[in-house]
Formats: structure tokens, C-alpha cells, sequence
């Protein structure tokens, strides 16, 4: 099939940007998102023009490099990343408006490329469990109910890919933020630093300059691993309880 | 640089002078208690580079900074949390015989030798085995949120054909949470300050000076600025190789480049045609495919496998009837049947392609059958075990896996050669470490299913910490400031650095970087893949050096190396891809044995099968690099079996 | 091109000594510098006040406080339907409670400011929160696509508009300064005479329908913000929102279509 692009080029962090139309063709359905651009980079590099820069590494959808705005949604117009969605979810002579995540807290670096080195400084705030290496007990030392360490899972499948900041029209992180603070906070290993790590991944949220919530839902609609909106309303629970005791 | 090599030199043997000996339960607490240490005091003043931040990155670096060393880390990734590791789906194995079946940490170590087909050293599996339960013990500390029974105590099953159940696991994603624990850990010593975290830098070229490892030139891949960094040690974490054949299921910007340029900088490479295929992979739809996805392996246990008995036969696979299909697994290997060895199954897949039985676009495919499982378990037990899987499998090839058997076809997954390292894990080259996959590591010619994980946690979190301190200590660290900008080491470094990349840019040629990753993926998968033979493998090492001249000549880099190039970046680490490709082959070719998941048709047992010769090729095979386009020379490093006696593996 | 690249030995990096070569250095675009080591926070005051989520907090408390107020307030207006004596009488009752403990509109007055206080913490964080909202997402996605419901959607300029439509009210049936009667004692005759005119109804009609909004996405994003979470409650909630918004609306408006229908006289 056949594809018109408008994508978001920008050469540099600093320099402006804008949408260019490309046309790709012979596109099959098989491919993937990140594959049919690939294709499109081939013949861009061999007309001798620089190719469209994107983030992307393990493509199997478990890494969280890849990500782009596909027609106004956070990875496309399927619940999962884009190297995981695939052309047949296109129509032949569609047009694809491919734009990078906008917040301001991810900066572009390059067309598609962003910055999202403030969730790792979210994590460093305080998303973690202290446990210096070989000072570990016996691990059945403690046994852990079944239902929490199902919770855990479920908040720690987060693959801190940036959609949820994406596709919330406040820019806000809290889906994100709320994912590690709920993974760590049901564990008995977390309790010890519970308050700390809610107050202080919080506030570097704020530092970072995500916006805040507003309930609007898109977070946990455009989130590729499914993480539920009531785990923001967890940490909301989870922040006052830790504010009241300090 | 053109001229093809078939033959080399063989130097003196090379000795693990770090192993302790003594009986082999003891010799890790005995080198741990011989290795110097380093007073608490002084490890601040003490500069290790770590390079990556996947399991063994990862966990390397948090342990040492929180031993008092200052590192300063490296990923080529936008964070340290995307590390390939993220992607291991299976499990961690641990000697902790929770289930009481008989595990001991004898058993994993024996395991281990076995399955590695005899071309492991037994020290460091010992070893391996016995920091497997301290592992789990961490990471349940450290919040990874392991699969857990009712009770509340933690869930294990059986993997990889092993007859006890000691493997951990969190769903299918038990590598993304064991990243994730190693990489809270490593944020906690970024916050700290005593971890200095490079995103988006890649290492580019070892910095060696009298004879030791003292730094790394490294790119920003933003900036494109080349830094010099100075240390008193250098750790690489980066991974396998695997990504030399182009398809592979490791992530697309996985490479060899620092492990390439620090075997130029003196680094023996060690067994580097061992390489691993996974039996359980998603077909490739077309020549547009980037990469392999893996599925677990554990669909074998529930599932048939088959080819139509004819070749050609291009009915659907609904309209094949009973007696004419090929349950060729069961028919080979009755007793084992599904369930034989990667390798094992691997080869046989291929072997039903090339006679024109495979299925799915271009023959390359196999079909694995659920309909036996599905009338006799019914729907809803399959999809509880296996649900996830099947609806990966859906959303890729858009075919329904509950309606009709799904494709599989071996993919390349894993590289268990990588720098030759002695018990310390420490290179050929003083000062440089190599940790996880990026290491020839515990696995000899073949690795058991989860037991990457265990090896890249242990070296990280256990092994390095300990010995990395013995080589600080026995070394001075005050002398850094004396390596400036104008040390000849330095300016030689940078400049071959900056060359190099002056060379890609201002090639200005024809074909695209990727066009020559292509080909040279298919020369090595056709050559130097799931079988190989003299005659495809002096082929290979012909075309290579021709490859190899032609990409010099003709690739086409657009754009500039100051700012965010990812043509660039490619186009380096094929480069590297490229001199590596002649090295696995020429050591494909020297071991005319089959072992593990190296497999040469030459040599088999009369019924066909994978044939060891013990005698003959009883060693590591340690590569010294001479020049570029030069013959290596061969530093065997012989294996002793003190324990673990070897025995051909029959699967039959 | 030789020469193309920059090179630096950075063991300024490594080894802690001062930068390499003056001049060349070129600023790292990412990542940005690690935050200094943050404070110790003070108390729970200013711990709310000083984050998102303390402020959201704030917000869905004096929310809730003006909705229990709003939900009284709908439910007086209803005397409206048994004629002037009731109505006055009930107006004039709000005056004296509390006395002779209290004295005459002591309590009317206190009720007043934390209704005041409620409005202005409200207002204030609203405002804040929303400008910090808009900062965060500097530039606009060029695909436009509907994002959210409408009431979410409308939460800001809803607001704004109830903010609008306060001060017209305590003009009008309070102070009386824009009603066409305007008397303090006959409140009766003040709504009569005031939804007579066609533009006290539309002015009314709109706010109401912008309280129905407000309040139906306002009630259950405070439930979220407060930290509802069991999914019972969470149900319980997010029904609770529709069902006030519907019967306040509904309540609010009845009194004009009374008035306007000859219902009321």
C-alpha cells in the first residue's frame, strides 16, 4: 500500500521545526510501524538526505525507547507500543501525521527524538527499595499475600515509555509516578520508606515541570501495558497518608 | 585489510592465573579471602568506568558505588532502564530447593557443565551456581515481584528440560523486573552522586596505557562531542554479538563495538562461534523485517511440531491430513520428543526447510500445533498458561494461533562467546573487566534457558565487587591527572576515534549502512548459523574481506557527526560487525568438532548427531587480535573435568 | 572533512579536574544538571501547599465544602413552591440560628466565610494548578483530536463562568443591587421579580448548567484526588457525581421555570 507522512522535523533542539510530507509506497500490511519508517529512511539515505531520527531498540514492545504521536494518539491507533503496531491497521492512500511526545518536561532533540531523562531523576527521587547489595535476608523471610504481590506486578510492568505524559493534555506524569510508588508501596520490602518515596518522587514530579492531574483519562487509555487510572487515585491516597505523618 | 585469512598462528596457552584451586565448593570463599582489599577509606579516590546497564551494568554499578568507588557509567540508550536485558522473558534459575525435588547447588553446577556440552571451566560455574540463591535473596529485596503461591512464598517451575523445578519467575517479563530492580538500585547512587550516569554516550575505543586499561573515548550521541575518560579500571557490560547476523532477537542498537576495539586493544576473544539459536521464534514475513521476536520456549511443552511429509505442499494447514504430516521431532527423538535441546531442535528445523517441507512465506517455517493440547487441556487451561503468548503471536503475523497451528523458526538469541576473562573476570588486558554476556562467560558452548540472567546478576551484583578490588588495590590511583589531553595514548585514541568517523562521513557512497548489515547477516546465517560446514565457512571468509572493503568504498552516511546521527552510529558498529564476522568464522572453522550450538556437519555420530571431540578441542579457543585483515593468533586454554565427567549428550 | 569533530579528553568528567580546552566547550543539551539535594519539607501545610497534589487536595475540599453548601442552598430554594410566607420565613430562620447562643447572623456570617475562604483556596489553586498545566505542554499537537469528556474538557472556563456568575447572584439576590426589587426582607419577591427579566434567566440557566458539569466531573475527581480506591466506593462515587449533578441542576432550575410557567407568583 501506499502512505502520504507528515512528519515533525526538527534538526536540532534549539532549531525550529515543522512537518514534512514524504510519500512511501509498496508499504506491506506485515510491517511494522517502525519497519514502513525504516523504509522510508533507506530512500532518504540513498537520495542523500538525512533520515528521520527516532528512538527505538528491542522492538518486541518491552524496552519503552520507541514512541511517537501517530494522528493525535500516543503510539498509534492500537493499545501497544509502536514498534508493535503494525501497517495492516492502515489503509492504502491513508495520510499519517507522525509527530514526537510534547511536554515540556521531555524537550525534542531531534525530529521525533525526545529527552525523557526526568523520569529517571523521578526514580532516583525515591523509586527503589534501600537494599545495599548482600545485605539482603533469606528471600522467604517474608512471605508476601498473593494479592499484593499481583498488585506489584501489575504497577511494575511500566515500561517508562512517556505515553501517558504524551497523550495528557496537562503533560502530567502521574500515571507514570504512581506506577513505581504503587509497585514499591504495596511490598512489605517498600513499607520502611513508604512516606519518603511519595513525597519525594512527587515533588520531583513537580520539580520537573509535569503538570498535574485532571482526571482526563487519557493516560491510562494510550498506556501500552495497560496501567489502570485508579493507580493514580492509589498514590493520591498514598501522598496524603504520607503528608499527614510527617 | 582485503586479503582473506584461513589460517593462523597458534601462540602459547593462555592460564587463568586468578584460579584458586583446592576442592571446587571452596575456591570461591578462598579467592575471595586471598583477594586484597581496599581499605573503605580509600575507595571514594578510586575511579571505575562501567560500561552499559543491563543485569550486569547494572548491577555492577550500583554495588560498587555503594561500596564507596566513584563510577562513572555509560549506555548508549536514552536511560539506563531500556538495556536489552529488559527483554529475557523465561526466568532466573537458583539452587534454593524450595520445592525440595532434589536441587542442590551441585545440581545447578552439574546442570550447568552438562548442558554447556563440556567447554565451561568448573570454577566459575561452581561459583555461578553457588551466588544463584544470594540472587533471588537480593532481588526479593530490592522489590521484584516475583510470580508467588497462595501462601505468599515464592512460585518456580522447570525450564529448559531440567528435571527440577528451580526457576524463578514474574510472567513472561521476568527480565524486564530483574532490569528494573538493578536499575532502581543504580538511580538510588545517580541521586546519590556517587554514580556519574551518561545516557546517549557510546563507547567508541579503549583507552590502554603501559599496558593497562585506563579510560574510554566515548561519542554523546547528541552532541557528537568525543570525550576522553580516565579511570583506574574499565568494566564492559555491553552485551552479546548476536546482532552480527543481522536478524536477531537482541534489540536493534544492541552491537560489539566495545567489545570489538578492546580485543584490538589487546583483549583475547574467546570460543566467538559460540553462538545460540532459539528453536521458538516468529517467522520473518518478508525482507523488510528488522528483527526476531522470541517467543518462550515454553510452548514446546504443550505443543506438536510438524511439516507436511511432502515437500511443496501448499494446502492450509487444516486441509493436511493426519498421515500426512511430519511430526519429525517425535519421530527422531521418541523418548525426548518436543522437549530436545535448543540446539537440537533448532537444527532439525532447518533441516526440514532445506529438504522443502518448511511452511509460511519462503519455506522458512515450521508449524507448532495446539490443536492436541487444546481438545485435551481445553481453551481455557491453554490460554491461562500460554494466553499472552498466543496474543503475541496474533498481533504480529494477524493469523488466529486457536484456529491453526502457529509458524516458528530458530532465530539467533544469545552469544555465550565474548572476551576471554580468568576467574576474576578480568581481560587479557589489566584493568579491563568484562561482565555478563559481553564476557566468554560460565555457559561453554551452550547456555541453559535461564541462566542468563543468574550469570549477568551474579558477575554484577557478587563476583566483580569482590574481585575488582584485588586488581584496585594492587595499583596505584593517584596517577590519573598524568594522563591529559596531550598523553600520546590519548591523542592516538581520539584520533583514530575521529577518523574513523571522518571515514564513514566522507565516504559518500551508495549504499545505505543497513544494506550491508543485510548481507552480511544472510552470508553468516547461511555460513556460519545453525549448521556449518569447511566449505560454506571458507566462503564466508572469502566474501567477508570483499564485504568488508566494499563498505569502506561505497556507504553512504548522510548527515553530520556533529549532532544526533543514527546513520552514523550504524554504520560504526557495522563496521566493527564486520571484522568481528571473520573471526567467527575462521574460529568455526579451526574447531572441526560439533558442540553446543556450534554444529559442523563434518563431524557427527553415526546416527547424526552433534559429535565432541574431547580430545582434540578440550579447550577455550582465545583469539589474539595481530591487525586488521591479519591472521589472530590461537591461545588455547585447556579445560580440566575434575568433577563433572564428559559424556556425549543423547537426546534419542 | 577532517577535523569534524570535537574532542575533548573529559577527565574533567572521570577524574574530577578542572575542563579541558577553554573556549570549545559546548554545552550539553541532556541531560539537564541533577537537581541540588532537595530541602526537608515543613509541615503538612506546607507540604500540601507546596505540590500538584496538595493543591489538588486543597481544591477537592473546598469543592466538597461548596457542593454540601450548594446541595442546602437547592434544597431552600425549593420553598419557593409553597408561597412567600414559607420562603420569608425560612430566610429570616437562617438569620437566627444559633441565638440566643449566637448572636443574629453570627452564624449566617460564619457560614459566609468559610464559604468565602473555600471560593477564594478554590480559585487560587485553580488558577495556579491550571497555569502550571499549560506550561507543561508548551506546544500543541498539529493532529487536533478530542481528548476527554466535555465536563473535563470544560473544567476551566466552567469555572470561570460560576466565578461570573457569583458575583452576579450576590448582587442580585443578595445585596440587591441588580435586581429590579431588591428587597432584603422579602427574598420571595426579589426571585419573582428577578427571573422576570429574560436575562436573569438566561444569566441563571447557563450557570446552572455550568454547575452540573463542574460538579459532575468536580465530585469524582475529588473522590480520585482524596484517594478513593477501593472500586466499590470508587462506583459508588462516580454514580453519586451524575445523580448530584442531574438533581442540583434540575433543583436550581426549577425555581425559574416556576417562576416563568406562573408556577410560582
Amino acid at each position: 500500500m501506499n502512505l502520504t507522512l507528515r512528519i515533525w522535523r526538527q534538526p536540532g533542539a534549539e532549531a525550529p521545526g515543522k512537518m514534512v510530507t514524504y510519500k512511501v509506497e509498496d508499504i506491506s500490511p506485515d510491517m511494522s510501524f517502525l519497519e514502513m519508517l525504516d523504509t522510508l529512511n533507506e530512500t532518504l539515505t540513498e537520495r542523500g538526505e538525512e533520515p528521520v531520527a527516532f528512538d527505538h531498540d528491542c522492538r518486541e514492545g518491552i524496552c519503552g525507547a520507541c514512541g511517537m504521536v501517530i494522528d493525535g494518539r500516543a503510539h498509534g491507533p492500537e493499545r501497544t507500543t509502536t514498534c508493535q503496531l503494525h501497517m495492516r491497521h492502515f489503509a492504502d492512500g491513508d495520510t499519517v501525521d507522525i509527530e514526537p511526545w510534547r511536554a515540556a518536561a521531555f524537550p525534542v532533540v531531534r525530529d521525533l527524538v525526545v529527552d525523557r531523562s526526568a523520569f529517571d531523576r523521578v526514580v532516583g527521587a525515591g523509586g527503589y527499595i534501600t537494599a545495599p547489595t548482600g545485605s539482603a535476608p533469606e528471600a522467604h523471610a517474608t512471605a508476601v499475600p498473593k494479592p499484593a504481590a499481583d498488585a506489584a506486578f501489575a504497577h511494575a510492568e511500566c515500561i517508562g515509555c512517556g505515553a501517558c505524559v504524551a497523550a495528557c493534555p496537562n503533560g502530567s506524569a502521574m500515571l507514570f509516578t504512581s506506577a513505581k510508588v504503587n509497585h514499591l508501596n504495596v511490598l512489605p520490602q517498600g513499607a520502611p520508606e513508604r512516606e519518603s518515596r511519595v513525597l519525594d518522587m512527587v515533588e520531583q514530579m513537580d520539580v520537573e515541570g509535569f503538570g498535574g492531574c485532571t482526571l482526563a483519562g487519557e493516560c491510562a487509555t494510550a498506556c501500552p501495558k495497560g496501567i489502570p487510572m485508579p493507580s493514580i487515585a492509589a498514590m493520591n491516597r498514598e501522598y496524603l497518608r504520607a503528608a499527614a505523618k510527617r | 585489510m582485503s586479503t582473506p585469512y584461513t589460517r593462523y598462528a597458534t601462540g602459547a596457552p593462555v592460564a587463568d592465573t586468578k584460579a584458586p584451586d583446592g576442592p571446587v565448593e571452596q575456591r570461591w570463599t578462598r579467592r575471595r579471602f586471598e583477594a586484597k582489599l581496599v581499605n573503605p577509606a580509600n575507595r571514594r579516590r578510586h575511579t571505575v568506568i562501567v560500561v552499559g546497564t543491563g543485569l550486569a551494568g547494572g548491577s555492577a554499578g550500583a554495588t560498587l558505588a555503594e561500596a564507596g568507588y566513584h563510577v562513572v557509567q555509560f549506555c548508549y540508550q536514552d536511560s539506563p532502564r531500556r538495556a536489552h536485558s529488559v527483554a529475557a522473558q523465561g526466568g532466573i534459575n537458583a539452587a534454593k530447593n524450595y520445592r525440595n525435588d532434589g536441587d542442590s547447588v551441585y545440581r545447578l553446577f552439574y546442570d550447568t557443565v552438562k548442558g554447556g556440552d563440556f567447554r565451561s571451566r568448573e570454577s566459575n560455574v561452581h561459583r555461578l551456581a553457588e551466588i544463584s540463591t544470594a540472587i533471588i535473596d537480593q532481588c526479593v529485596a530490592q522489590g521484584v515481584p516475583f510470580a508467588r503461591e497462595y501462601g505468599g512464598l515464592l512460585d518456580t517451575r522447570s525450564f529448559g528440560g531440567v528435571q527440577v523445578s528451580r526457576t524463578f519467575y514474574a510472567r513472561g517479563q521476568t527480565g524486564q523486573q530483574l532490569l528494573l530492580g538493578a536499575y532502581q538500585a543504580l538511580s538510588r547512587q545517580i541521586a546519590a552522586g556517587t554514580v556519574e550516569m551518561h545516557p546517549r554516550t557510546e563507547m567508541l575505543d579503549l583507552l590502554v596505557v603501559d599496558g593497562r586499561a585506563r579510560g574510554i573515548v566515548a561519542r554523546d550521541l547528541l552532541t557528537g562531542r568525543i570525550d576522553t575518560y580516565v579511570a583506574d579500571a574499565v568494566v564492559l557490560a555491553t552485551g552479546g554479538y548476536g546482532n552480527v547476523f543481522h536478524l536477531s532477537t537482541n534489540a536493534k542498537n544492541s552491537n560489539a563495538t566495545a567489545i570489538w576495539r578492546a580485543h584490538r586493544r589487546g583483549a583475547y576473544f574467546a570460543n566467538p562461534c559460540f553462538t545460540q539459536i532459539h528453536p521458538t521464534c516468529i517467522p520473518r514475513s518478508g525482507d523488510h523485517q528488522s528483527k526476531l521476536t522470541l517467543m518462550s520456549e515454553s510452548l514446546r511443552n504443550d505443543g506438536r511440531i510438524w511439516v507436511p511429509k511432502v515437500p511443496g505442499d501448499a494446502r492450509a494447514p487444516q486441509d493436511i491430513p493426519e498421515d500426512e504430516r511430519d511430526y519429525y521431532l517425535e519421530r527422531l527423538y521418541p523418548s525426548f520428543g518436543n522437549l530436545v535441546p535448543r540446539d537440537i531442535a533448532s537444527r532439525a528445523a532447518k533441516n526440514v526447510c532445506d529438504e522443502g517441507r518448511g511452511v509460511g512465506p519462503g519455506g522458512q517455517g515450521v508449524y507448532l500445533d495446539f490443536a492436541d493440547a487444546l481438545a485435551r487441556l481445553g481453551r481455557a487451561a491453554v490460554e491461562e498458561k500460554y494466553g499472552n503468548l498466543f496474543e503475541m503471536y496474533a498481533r504480529i503475523t494477524a493469523e488466529d494461533p486457536w484456529s491453526r497451528p502457529m509458524r516458528i523458526y530458530p532465530a539467533i538469541h544469545y552469544t555465550m562467546g565474548g572476551l576471554w576473562v580468568d576467574y576474576d573476570l578480568m581481560t587479557t588486558v589489566p584493568g579491563l573487566f568484562a561482565v555478563g554476556e559481553a564476557n566468554f562467560s560460565d555457559h561453554g558452548a551452550n547456555r541453559l534457558g535461564a541462566s542468563a540472567l543468574m550469570q549477568g546478576l551474579a558477575d554484577g551484583y557478587f563476583v566483580l565487587p569482590a574481585t575488582l578490588g584485588d586488581y584496585l588495590a594492587r595499583h596505584p590511583h593517584d596517577d590519573r591527572e598524568d594522563i591529559g589531553e596531550h598523553h600520546p595514548a590519548v591523542h592516538e585514541a581520539t584520533r583514530a576515534v575521529t577518523d574513523r568517523l571522518d571515514a564513514l562521513l566522507s565516504a559518500n557512497g551508495d549504499r545505505t549502512p543497513e544494506s550491508f548489515h543485510r548481507e552480511l547477516g544472510a552470508l553468516l546465517w547461511d555460513h556460519c548459523g545453525m549448521s556449518r560446514t569447511e566449505e560454506g565457512l571458507r566462503k564466508a571468509l572469502e566474501r567477508i574481506p570483499e564485504l568488508r572493503a566494499e563498505f569502506w568504498q561505497r556507504v553512504r552516511v548522510p548527515g553530520s557527526g556533529q549532532a544526533l546521527n543514527q546513520s552514523l552510529e550504524k554504520a560504526n558498529r557495522i563496521a566493527d560487525h564486520l571484522e568481528l564476522a571473520e573471526l567467527m568464522c575462521l574460529d568455526a572453522l579451526h574447531r572441526t568438532e560439533s558442540c553446543g550450538g556450534h554444529f559442523r556437519e563434518e563431524s557427527r555420530t553415526p546416527d547424526g548427531e552433534a559429535a565432541r571431540k574431547d580430545e582434540e578441542f578440550g579447550y577455550v579457543a582465545a583469539w589474539e587480535f595481530t591487525g586488521a585483515g591479519r591472521s589472530p593468533v590461537l591461545h588455547p586454554e585447556p579445560l580440566h573435568f575434575a568433577y563433572v565427567h564428559p559424556t556425549q549428550r543423547s537426546y534419542t | 572533512m577532517p577535523g569534524a569533530f570535537p574532542t575533548f579528553v573529559a577527565m574533567a568528567t572521570a577524574t574530577r579536574t578542572p575542563p579541558s580546552p577553554g573556549g570549545q566547550t559546548t554545552p550539553r543539551t541532556s541531560p539537564r544538571a541533577t537537581p541540588p539535594p532537595r530541602p526537608r519539607r515543613g509541615g503538612l501545610l506546607r507540604t500540601l501547599w507546596g505540590s500538584t497534589l496538595g493543591k489538588k487536595a486543597v481544591m477537592a475540599v473546598s469543592g466538597l465544602v461548596m457542593l454540601a453548601y450548594l446541595v442546602a442552598h437547592m434544597l431552600g430554594n425549593l420553598k419557593v413552591f409553597f408561597g412567600p410566607a414559607d420562603m420569608n420565613g425560612y430566610a429570616h430562620w437562617l438569620r437566627t440560628i444559633g441565638e440566643p447562643v449566637l448572636h443574629h447572623e453570627w452564624f449566617l456570617w460564619g457560614v459566609r466565610v468559610v464559604l468565602l475562604a473555600a471560593v477564594v483556596l478554590h480559585g487560587v489553586c485553580a488558577w495556579q494548578l491550571s497555569r502550571r498545566d499549560l506550561a507543561a505542554r508548551p506546544v500543541a499537537y498539529r493532529h487536533r483530536r478530542h481528548r476527554a469528556s466535555y465536563a473535563t474538557r470544560t473544567m476551566r472556563w466552567g469555572g470561570i463562568i460560576l466565578a461570573l456568575f457569583l458575583v452576579w447572584h450576590l448582587l442580585d439576590l443578595t445585596t440587591g443591587t441588580v435586581n429590579p426589587r431588591g428587597q432584603a426582607e422579602h427574598p420571595y419577591e426579589n426571585i419573582v421579580t428577578g427571573f422576570g427579566t429574560w436575562y436573569t434567566n438566561v444569566i441563571y440557566c447557563v450557570a446552572m448548567l455550568a454547575v452540573g458539569l463542574h460538579v459532575q466531573h468536580g465530585f469524582w475527581s475529588a473522590a480520585q484526588t482524596l484517594g478513593v480506591t477501593r472500586p466499590g466506593l470508587a462506583r459508588l462515587c462516580k454514580g453519586g457525581a451524575t445523580v448530584l449533578a442531574v438533581v442540583l441542576t434540575a433543583g436550581f432550575l426549577s425555581v425559574p421555570l416556576g417562576v416563568m410557567t406562573g408556577l410560582v407568583e
